[in-house]
């Protein structure tokens, strides 16, 4: 494994994500195809409901999060002419918006499942 | 100071793949790995191959991959790296034999950015005069030794060999921000291919592998921005 920095693990999570976000999307569009037949439509609904689910979805909204945080990094490192010089700092600021937004979502998201409301 | 040296070899007439073999070296923390690799070489094992030349960080010969990042073996002390080192040949290039790697691509694609001033327009009377700010533009970019630590160092061009690759770009820009320079247009034709400029995903390990603290992928921005908004 090559010892890359910053740049290399955002760039790694950036590619994971999208294509993460991607399966997600792929998957949707399927189930809201499936509107067509109400009655599967509703018969599926149980899995929206799962626990496992409920905690994936946690996991979804750091994909998302992640990827839009980070894609308006690489528009600074793009555009701004002091971005390349500072990626790394903006990187860990970046880090530090994403926890501020992700973690009390992942608690509004996650309390009707832990705590049954 | 007794250092393991971890040496990936391999001779493509006698081996089949490439296996590691380890050496115990002794050194002064203060001494480079070219030094280890010198005694490797002279006193256990002189079928090992590796290039240097000026032992000084000036040449490029010597780039490998050390630790699991490329630097130059004749620049990094022993005592940075700790009691084991590992030392492969520099990714995405064919191994000749051990650590001596064929640069051929490499230079290709150097040529390909045509490396030299283009300037047609009569030479005036005296010298074609430049202001320091004007020097300044593109006075990053003079000092690559096209050693390849960036280009091999860099996800986009293990994914794809034919990728242009930082250096070329680097010594594309060091013209193309010239004042006196006229083939500007030449170079950005080439960097706009498919495989030129924009394989690049800011991924920045060209930037810490750079021996000569190029800020390549600050070069890189330049030329995209220079393509995007015909600013040069
Ligand atoms: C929600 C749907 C989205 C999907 C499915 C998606 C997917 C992807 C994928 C697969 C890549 C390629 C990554 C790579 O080549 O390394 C990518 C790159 C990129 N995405 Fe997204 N993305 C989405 C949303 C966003 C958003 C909201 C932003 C910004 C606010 C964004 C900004 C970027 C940027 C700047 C790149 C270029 C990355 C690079 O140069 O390496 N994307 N996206
Ligand atoms: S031997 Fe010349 S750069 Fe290291």
């Amino acid at each position: 494994m090559y010892r890359g920095r910053e740049g290399m693990w955002s760039w790694i999570l950036h590619r994971v994500t999208g294509l993460g976000i991607l399966l997600f999307l792929a998957i949707h569009i399927v189930d809201i195809y499936l509107l067509g037949w109400p009655d599967v439509f509703n018969k599926l609904l149980f899995l929206y409901r799962h626990p496992v689910f409920r905690v994936a979805e946690v996991f979804l909204v750091a994909a998302v999060l992640y990827h839009a945080l980070n894609g308006l990094r690489i528009l600074l490192v793009d555009f701004w002419v002091e971005g390349t010089r500072l990626h790394r700092q903006i990187f860990w600021v970046q880090v530090g918006i994403f926890l501020l937004i992700w973690i009390p979502t992942a608690f509004l998201m996650l309390s009707p499942v832990v705590f049954g409301r | 100071m007794r250092v393991v040296l971890k040496i990936k070899r391999f001779n493509p007439e006698r081996d089949r793949e490439p296996y590691w073999a380890e050496y115990e070296v002794d050194v002064e923390p203060v001494d480079r790995v070219l030094d280890a690799l010198e005694y490797v070489k002279w006193h256990l094992d002189g079928t090992l191959a590796f290039r240097r030349s000026c032992a000084h960080g000036i040449c490029g010969s010597d780039a490998m991959l050390i630790n699991g990042r490329n630097r130059l073996a004749c620049k990094v002390l022993v005592k940075e790296l700790g009691a084991r080192i590992t030392v492969e040949p520099l990714r995405g290039f064919p191994v000749i034999k051990d650590l001596v790697v064929d640069m051929e691509g490499f230079f290709a694609k150097y040529r390909a950015i045509k490396p030299y001033l283009i300037n047609d327009e009569p030479p005036p009377e005296t010298e074609r005069r430049q202001s320091p700010e004007e020097r300044a533009r593109f006075d990053d970019t003079t000092k690559c030794i096209l050693c390849a630590a960036c280009t091999t160092s860099c996800p986009s061009f293990w994914a794809n060999g034919e990728y242009i690759g930082p250096a070329a770009i680097v010594n594309a820009h060091r013209f193309i921000f010239d004042s006196r320079d006229r083939g500007a247009a030449e170079r950005l034709a080439v960097l706009n291919a498919r495989l030129g400029v924009w394989r690049c995903r800011t991924i920045f390990n060209c930037v810490e592998a750079c021996p000569r603290g190029i800020d390549v992928t600050r070069a890189i921005a330049e030329v995209k921005r220079a393509l995007l908004f015909s600013s040069l």
